[in-house]
C-alpha cells in the first residue's frame, strides 16, 4: 500500500541526518499505522520510563533551540516558570504565517503524530496537564490531519488519562486561528486563545512563562521545536548534539522559495550547512533558476534584513548571522535573481506587514501604511527623490537608531549587527521597515532610477497666484 | 494609583526603612517612588512632563500610543521604553528629554497626526485637546504626510448621548478600556486591523452604558462628543469651579463649567475617597435641567384657585401669616415640614433652626422611601473602607441604578480581588456578576435568607477573615423596611464588628438629617396626620411627595387634608400644583455651601451662575421667613450656618418591629418595586437629553412564570391586589426571581403606587390576561 512520493515536494533523498522529516517519504506518513511502524511513540515510552527531571535534563543538554524565530533554547524556557504555581499550560504555536515560511505546515500535514508525541514529552517533562494546539486558520489540511491524528492518539491511549498506564495525564485542545499574522507572536496568540482580539501584550509584565494563558505560567513552543523531541528521547542528547555545532545542534527545517531551481523545505544541519550549500547544492535547491545571477536573498523570513551574494558562505548559525546584520528567524529563505525588481519586491513585503498590523502601536499602525503608500508611489514611478529620504525618516520612527544591514563590498558598506531598537511592542512594525531599509541600503540606485527629482515651485509663481485671488 | 503619603505622626517617629520605597533619578533629579509604581506616575510628581495619550492613572496601562517613550539606562546602554508600562526600580536612571527621546516622541506625534483631520477650528475638543496641546509642546511642528487621510462617515451616534468621529480617533484604547475595565459594559471595541483599525459598537447594540459620558471626558481628542455639549461652547470661553454632584448621595466631585451665565457642562473631578474622577450619565448631563424654561422664577400665591406671580414680600407675608395662624390656632404640631435632601447643609440648618425656634415637631427629610435615620448612628464605614474590606454585604437597592459611582467603586474592588461581595437581593443587580455569593430572596424572606447564609460555614468563614462592611439601604418600596432592619440586626448580632455604609439615596439626605431636619415623627406619620386633618400648614422643602412617597393614596389624602401647603422648590411638580404659596429656590450651581455625602463626608458646593429670576437660596428664604415671623434664628449670612453634626448616639442594632411576612398564595406573585437610573425625577425629565431614556412603566416577570401564566409578552395585563388593579405592559426578564414581579418605580405611564399601602408588609399581586 505504501509508496514513496516520486518527487516529494521538499524531500530529497540522501544520506543527510533526518530528525523531523524522516517519514516524509511515505505517502501515508500522517497515519498512526505508519507512525507506529516507524518507531512512533517510542520517544514517549522512553520519556515515561524516566523521571520528568531527567527528560528535562536531556532536552537542556541537547540545547534544542526554538525554531519559531527567536532561537531560545527550549529546555531553558521550560525552566523559567515559577515554582508551585498551578495550573500551567503548554501552548503550541502553529500559527506559522511569516512570509516564505511553510515548514510547520508540512510537519503538521505530513507527520502530525510526531508533533503530538512532542507535545506529550514536553508536558511530561514540565509537569503540564493541558496543551493547547493553535493552528493557523488558513491551514485546512493541517487542521484536518492533526485533528484526525489526535483522535487516533486518544483512541490508542497516547493522549488522555493515564497515558500508557502511567499516572501521567494530558489533554490536548485544538484551536484554529482566525487569520491574523500577528497572532504568531506568542502573547497575541495567547490573547486570541482566550477569545480576545489578537493583539500583543507588553513584556513585562506579560512574560508567558510567568503570566500567560489565563494569567497562568505558560510555555509557548513552536511546532518544529516540539517535533524534535521524539527523536531526541529515542536517541539521546549525545546523538543530537553530535549533529550540527555546539551552539546550534541538530538539524533545522528551511523553506526556500523564489528564484531557485528546486524550491521546497529541506532539513539542513544546524550551524554547518551554508547558504551557498543550500541554494546551489545539488541535494538542495540546485542553483538559481535559468542559471541566473543571485541578486539578494532574505535569510530568515520576510521580516529579516536582506543578504547579498557576499553573505553566501555564512552557515545557519545565529551567532554568525546576527553580527552579519540579519537573523535566521523562522527558517525561510526567499531568493531573488538578477531580474528582480527590487523596489517592487520590497513593496510586496511591506504591504503585507502594513496590512497585518493589529493596530495597537501607533508607529506600526500609521508608519507601516505610510511606508507602503510612499513605496507604492515610488514603484509606480510618481515618487520623488525626497520620498526616499522620507522612507528612512518614517522607518526611524519605528526603529530609532541604526538599523541592521549586511556588509557590501561593492558599496563599501560595513555590517550593522542585529538586533534593532524599536518603538513598538512586537516585531510587526519593524518588519514592515526591514525590507524597505535593506532594499534602499543595498540597491538605492534602483530606487533613484524610478523617481523624479522634485522641482521647487518658484516663489514668484506662488506670489502671482495669491495676487490673482486677491484681485 | 494612590500614593500613600506619610502622615505627620509617622514623620516624627524614628526613620524606618520602608521596604516599598524606591529611589530613582529622572533627568538628574532624585525622585522617591513606591515599588510597582510606573515611571510616568513618578515623573508626574516632578516638573518633567512626559507626553501621553493612552495612559490614564485610573486604568490599567496598555502601552498603545507609544507617546511616553523615555530612555532608561541599562547594562547595554540607554534603552527606549514606554514609561506607562515600565515600573520604577531602585537606582534607575531615566531620561525624558534627550535628543533620542525627543526624536522618538516627535516621530510618534507625527504619526498620530498623520491621519488626524486638522479640523480643530470646528472641533469641540479644540482648546482643551491633549493631542493639540502635546502637538505644540512635544510635536515636530510640521507634517511631512502628503497622502490622503483616512475617511469614515462622521460622526456616528453610538448611543443616545455620545457621538463617535472615527477620523479624529487616535486609537488610544481609553474609551474601550473604560467601558470594559471600569464600567463593565464592554459595548465598544476595536474592529478591523492595521490602518483601518477603528472603535465601533457591535451590530445593533448601542453603547448603552450608564457611564458613557466618562469616555467623552477621557477621550484625548474630539473623537467622542456628548450630545448635550456638542457645538455649545469653546473651551476658552468656559469658566469653571469645583463642586459636588448632588444627584444622589455618593457625592462625586465635579467641575461646573459655564459660559455667559449658563451652565454648559459638568466634568468629573478626581477625588481619591469618592468618585475617582468618574460620573454617571445622569449626574453628568442633568445640568440641562438648570437651564430649563420650566423653572419657578418668581414667587406665586394662590388667588381664585390659581397660582399667580407675586412679589417676594407678598409671598413671604402670606407664608408667614399661614404659619403664624396655624401655630396660634392648632399649636406647633400643626405645622409640618417634608423634605430637605435637595438643600445644601447650610440651607437645611437654617430651616432646622427655624423649625426649632417655632417648636415644630413634625418634620422629616425622607419621604417614607428610605430607612430609619438610626442607620447613621450605627458603626460607620466610608466608601474606601468598603472597597478595601475583605467582605462587603449588600443589603441594598441595585447600586448601579441608584448610586452608580458607588457601583463602580465596589465593582473595582471585586474585580481586582480585594473584596468579596455577598449580595442579598430580590432581583439580579448590576453587582450580581461580580458578587462572590448572590443570595436571592422573596420579599419578606430577607431575615430567613440572612440567617441561612450565616449558618453557611463557607460564608461565615469568609466573614471571619477580615473587615466586613454592610451596604445598607432600602431595596424594595413594596416591602416594609423593618425586614431590612431585621436582616441587618441578625448580621450585626452574629458579627458585632461589622460597620455600615448607609445608602439612603437622595442627594443631601445625610446633611439634612444631621442639620436637624428629622424629628421623631417620620414622613408617614406626618402624612397620616395631614390626611386626618391635623396639619394646618404643610411646608414642602423641595419635596414632591406625590411622585416619591410609595403610598400614593396616603399622599393624596394628606395633601387634601392639609389646610395650607407652602412649596419651596425649583420646579413645578405634581405636589407644587397643590401649593397655596410657592417660594422659588435657587437651583444647583446657583448657590454655594456644602453637602454631606452618604459617608458623612462634608463636600463643597459652589455657585457658578446667578439664580434664575428672583429665586433665592433656601437658607435665605428660611431667614427671611424667620424675620417675618419674628423668630430670631441668629442668621445674617451663610457663614452663620456651619452644619453641626448632631452628637451621634451610638447604636449597635436598629429598632425593628417583630413582623414576619405572610405565606404567598401560589397564584400570586410577590411585588418588587425599585428605581432605575432614569425615571420621572424632575432633574431627569427637565433635561432633554435624558428625558427619553427611561424604560417606562411595565411589569417584569421571570420567563418561567410567564410561561405558567400563559400571559402575552409585550401586551397589557391586569395587575391586581385584593383591593385594586392597574394595567401594565408585560415583559420577560431573566433577572427577576421566579415567584416575584418587578415594577420600576416612578416611570412614565401607569403608576404602580396605586397598589401600594404604607402599612402592608409585602404586596402580592395577581397577573391576568386582559382578553
Amino acid at each position: 500500500m505504501t509508496s514513496t512520493y516520486a518527487h516529494a515536494p521538499g524531500f530529497v533523498a540522501g544520506d543527510r541526518p533526518k530528525i523531523v522529516t524522516s517519514r516524509f517519504e511515505f505517502s501515508d506518513s500522517y497515519t498512526i499505522e505508519r507512525y507506529l511502524a516507524t518507531n512512533g511513540y517510542a520517544g514517549l515510552r522512553a520519556a515515561l520510563a524516566q523521571p520528568a527531571t531527567s527528560v528535562h535534563d536531556e532536552v537542556k543538554n541537547a540545547t534544542v533551540l526554538g525554531r519559531g524565530g527567536a532561537g531560545f533554547p527550549a529546555g531553558t524556557k521550560w525552566g523559567l516558570t515559577p515554582q508551585e504555581v498551578w495550573p500551567r499550560y503548554l501552548v503550541v504555536n502553529g500559527d506559522e504565517s511569516e512570509p516564505g515560511t511553510y515548514k510547520d505546515r508540512l510537519l503538521m500535514e505530513r507527520d502530525p503524530h510526531q508533533l503530538i508525541e512532542g507535545c506529550l514529552i514536553a508536558c511530561y517533562s514540565a509537569g503540564l496537564s493541558r496543551c493547547f494546539l493553535y493552528i493557523r486558520g488558513e491551514m485546512a489540511l493541517a487542521q484536518e490531519r492533526v485533528a484526525t491524528a489526535l483522535n487516533e492518539a486518544y483512541a490508542a491511549g497516547y493522549v488522555g488519562k493515564n497515558i500508557l498506564g502511567s499516572k501521567f495525564s494530558v489533554d490536548i485542545v485544538l484551536h484554529w486561528g482566525a487569520g491574523a499574522y500577528v497572532v504568531g507572536e506568542e502573547t497575541a496568540l495567547i490573547e486570541s486563545l482566550e477569545g480576545n482580539r489578537g493583539m500583543p501584550r507588553l513584556k513585562p509584565p506579560f512574560f508567558p512563562a510567568a503570566n500567560g494563558l489565563y494569567g497562568q505560567p505558560t510555555i509557548v513552543n513552536n511546532v518544529e521545536t516540539l517535533a524534535n523531541l521524539p527523536w531526541l528521547l529515542c536517541n539521546g542528547s549525545e546523538a543530537y548534539t553530535a549533529i550540527g555545532t555546539k551552539t546550534s545542534p541538530g538539524t533545522r527545517m528551511v523553506a526556500v522559495s523564489g528564484h531557485v531551481k528546486r524550491p521546497g523545505v529541506f532539513e539542513i544541519i544546524n550551524g554547518v550547512t551554508t547558504f551557498r550549500d543550500l541554494l546551489y547544492g545539488e541535494e538542495f535547491c540546485g542553483g538559481i533558476r535559468n542559471d541566473n545571477q543571485l541578486k539578494a536573498f532574505v535569510p530568515g523570513g520576510g521580516s529579516a534584513p536582506w543578504f547579498t551574494p557576499d553573505q553566501l558562505d555564512l552557515p545557519f548559525e545565529a551567532s554568525q548571522v546576527g553580527p552579519a546584520g540579519s537573523m535566521l528567524g523562522s527558517g525561510a529563505i526567499m531568493v531573488m535573481d538578477h531580474t528582480t525588481d527590487i523596489p517592487a519586491a520590497a513593496l510586496t513585503l511591506t504591504r503585507f506587514y502594513a496590512h497585518e498590523s493589529c493596530g495597537k502601536c501607533t508607529p506600526c499602525r500609521e508608519g507601516g501604511t505610510w511606508l507602503e503608500r510612499i513605496l507604492t508611489r515610488v514603484v509606480e514611478g510618481t515618487g520623488t527623490d525626497a520620498d526616499l529620504d522620507q522612507l528612512i525618516e518614517v522607518g526611524s520612527s519605528i526603529c530609532p537608531g541604526d538599523f541592521p544591514h549586511a556588509s557590501n563590498a561593492d558599496l563599501g558598506l560595513a555590517a550593522v549587527p542585529f538586533p534593532y531598537k524599536m518603538t513598538t511592542i512586537c516585531f510587526v512594525g519593524p518588519s514592515a521597515y526591514a525590507p524597505v531599509h535593506s532594499a534602499l541600503t543595498l540597491f538605492r540606485s534602483e530606487f533613484e532610477a524610478r523617481v523624479t527629482t522634485r522641482k521647487r515651485i518658484p516663489v514668484t509663481a506662488v506670489a502671482n497666484s495669491t495676487a490673482g485671488y486677491a484681485s | 494609583m494612590s500614593t500613600t503619603e506619610s502622615t505627620p505622626d509617622q514623620v516624627e517617629t524614628e526613620v524606618v526603612v520602608d521596604p516599598n520605597a524606591v529611589s530613582l533619578t529622572i533627568n538628574g533629579k532624585t525622585v522617591a517612588a513606591r515599588k510597582g509604581e510606573l515611571i510616568i506616575a513618578a515623573a508626574d510628581r516632578t516638573s518633567d512632563f512626559i507626553p501621553r495619550f493612552c495612559y490614564h492613572p485610573r486604568m490599567k496601562p496598555v502601552g498603545m500610543c507609544r507617546q511616553c517613550l523615555v530612555e532608561v539606562e541599562g547594562p547595554r546602554g540607554p534603552m527606549m521604553v514606554v514609561s506607562c508600562m515600565t515600573p520604577v526600580a531602585e537606582g534607575q536612571v531615566v531620561h525624558t528629554a534627550t535628543e533620542q527621546v525627543k526624536k522618538a516622541q516627535e516621530g510618534i506625534l507625527e504619526l498620530l497626526l498623520a491621519n488626524h483631520p486638522l479640523d480643530c477650528p470646528v472641533c469641540d475638543k479644540g482648546g482643551e485637546c491633549p493631542l493639540q496641546d502635546q502637538a505644540f509642546s512635544h510635536g515636530p511642528g510640521e507634517s511631512r504626510y502628503v497622502e490622503e487621510k483616512r475617511h469614515y462617515e462622521k460622526p456616528i451616534p453610538i448611543s443616545d448621548l455620545v457621538f463617535l468621529d472615527r477620523e479624529r480617533c487616535i486609537l488610544c484604547d481609553r474609551c474601550t478600556r473604560f467601558a470594559s475595565e471600569v464600567a463593565g459594559d464592554p459595548l465598544i471595541s476595536f474592529t478591523h486591523r492595521g490602518n483601518n483599525t477603528q472603535v465601533l459598537t457591535f451590530p445593533d447594540e448601542p453603547f448603552a452604558s450608564y457611564f458613557s459620558g466618562n469616555t467623552v471626558q477621557i477621550c484625548p481628542v474630539g473623537a467622542l462628543t456628548a450630545k448635550p455639549y456638542r457645538f455649545k461652547a469653546r473651551p476658552w470661553d468656559l469658566e469653571e469651579t469645583q463642586s459636588t454632584c448632588t444627584s444622589c448621595s455618593v457625592g462625586c466631585a465635579t467641575v461646573i463649567q459655564s459660559s455667559r451665565d449658563q451652565v454648559l457642562r459638568f466634568q468629573g473631578h478626581d477625588n481619591d475617597e469618592v468618585n475617582w474622577g468618574w460620573l454617571c450619565d445622569r449626574g453628568r448631563f442633568n445640568f440641562e435641567s438648570i437651564n430649563s424654561e420650566n423653572r419657578f422664577t418668581t414667587p406665586l400665591v394662590r388667588e381664585n384657585a390659581s397660582l399667580v406671580p407675586t412679589s417676594w414680600s407678598k409671598a413671604l407675608e402670606v407664608a408667614a401669616r399661614t404659619i403664624r395662624m396655624a401655630v396660634s390656632s392648632k399649636g406647633a404640631n400643626s405645622v409640618a415640614i417634608l423634605g430637605g435632601a435637595r438643600l445644601a447643609n447650610e440651607d437645611a440648618r437654617a430651616w432646622a433652626l427655624l423649625a426649632n425656634n417655632l417648636g415644630l415637631t413634625m418634620h422629616d427629610a425622607q419621604l417614607d422611601d428610605g430607612l430609619s435615620t438610626e442607620v447613621f448612628h450605627l458603626p460607620q464605614a466610608t466608601i474606601n473602607d468598603a472597597t478595601s474590606a475583605t467582605t462587603v454585604i449588600l443589603l441594598s437597592p441595585d447600586l448601579k441604578e441608584e448610586l452608580p459611582v458607588l457601583y463602580l467603586r465596589l465593582r473595582d474592588a471585586a474585580t481586582k480581588n480585594r473584596t468579596r461581595i455577598i449580595e442579598f437581593t430580590t432581583k439580579a443587580s448590576g453587582l450580581t456578576r461580580y458578587a462572590w455569593k448572590s443570595v436571592n430572596y422573596e420579599p419578606g424572606a430577607q431575615v430567613a435568607a440572612v440567617a441561612a447564609a450565616l449558618n453557611d460555614s463557607e460564608i461565615a468563614n469568609q466573614m471571619r477573615k477580615g473587615n466586613v462592611v454592610i451596604v445598607l439601604g432600602r431595596a424594595n418600596l413594596a416591602e416594609s423596611s423593618d425586614f431590612t432592619a431585621q436582616a441587618y440586626n441578625a448580621i450585626a448580632t452574629a458579627f458585632p464588628a461589622v460597620t455600615v455604609l448607609p445608602v439612603l439615596r437622595r442627594g443631601n439626605i445625610r446633611g439634612a438629617v444631621a442639620a436637624g431636619l428629622a424629628s421623631e415623627n417620620n414622613a408617614r406619620s406626618i402624612l397620616t396626620a395631614a390626611s386626618e386633618g391635623h396639619i394646618e400648614c404643610l411646608i414642602l422643602l423641595g419635596a414632591d411627595p406625590l411622585s416619591d412617597v410609595p403610598d400614593l393614596d396616603l399622599v393624596r389624602r394628606a395633601l387634601a387634608g392639609a389646610q395650607n401647603v407652602i412649596a419651596v422648590d425649583t420646579f413645578p411638580t405634581a405636589s407644587t400644583l397643590r401649593a397655596d404659596v410657592v417660594l422659588p429656590a435657587a437651583a444647583y450651581a446657583e448657590r454655594g455651601g456644602t453637602t454631606t455625602n452618604l459617608e458623612g463626608r462634608i463636600l463643597p458646593l459652589s455657585q457658578k451662575i446667578t439664580a434664575r429670576g428672583t429665586s433665592r437660596p433656601d437658607w435665605m428664604i428660611a431667614t427671611e421667613l424667620a424675620e417675618q415671623l419674628g423668630a430670631d434664628i441668629g442668621v445674617e449670612s451663610i457663614n452663620d450656618l456651619t452644619a453641626i453634626e448632631v452628637p451621634a448616639q451610638a447604636l449597635q442594632v436598629l429598632s425593628a418591629a417583630g413582623i414576619s411576612a405572610p405565606e404567598r398564595n401560589s397564584y400570586d406573585l410577590r411585588l418588587v418595586v425599585s428605581r432605575k437610573m432614569y425615571d420621572n425625577a424632575v432633574s431627569t425629565v427637565t433635561s432633554p437629553s435624558l428625558a427619553q431614556l427611561s424604560i417606562g412603566a411595565g411589569i417584569y416577570l421571570n420567563p418561567r412564570d410567564i410561561e405558567r401564566l400563559g400571559a402575552p409578552v409585550g401586551k397589557d395585563v391586569k395587575v391586581s391586589t385584593s383591593l385594586k388593579s392597574v394595567i401594565l405592559t408585560l415583559h420577560a426578564d431573566e433577572s427577576v426571581l421566579k415567584g416575584t414581579a418587578w415594577v420600576p418605580f416612578n416611570q412614565p405611564g401607569t403608576d404602580i403606587r396605586e397598589l401600594l399601602n404604607a402599612n402592608d408588609l409585602i404586596v402580592d399581586v395577581r397577573v391576568e390576561n386582559l382578553s
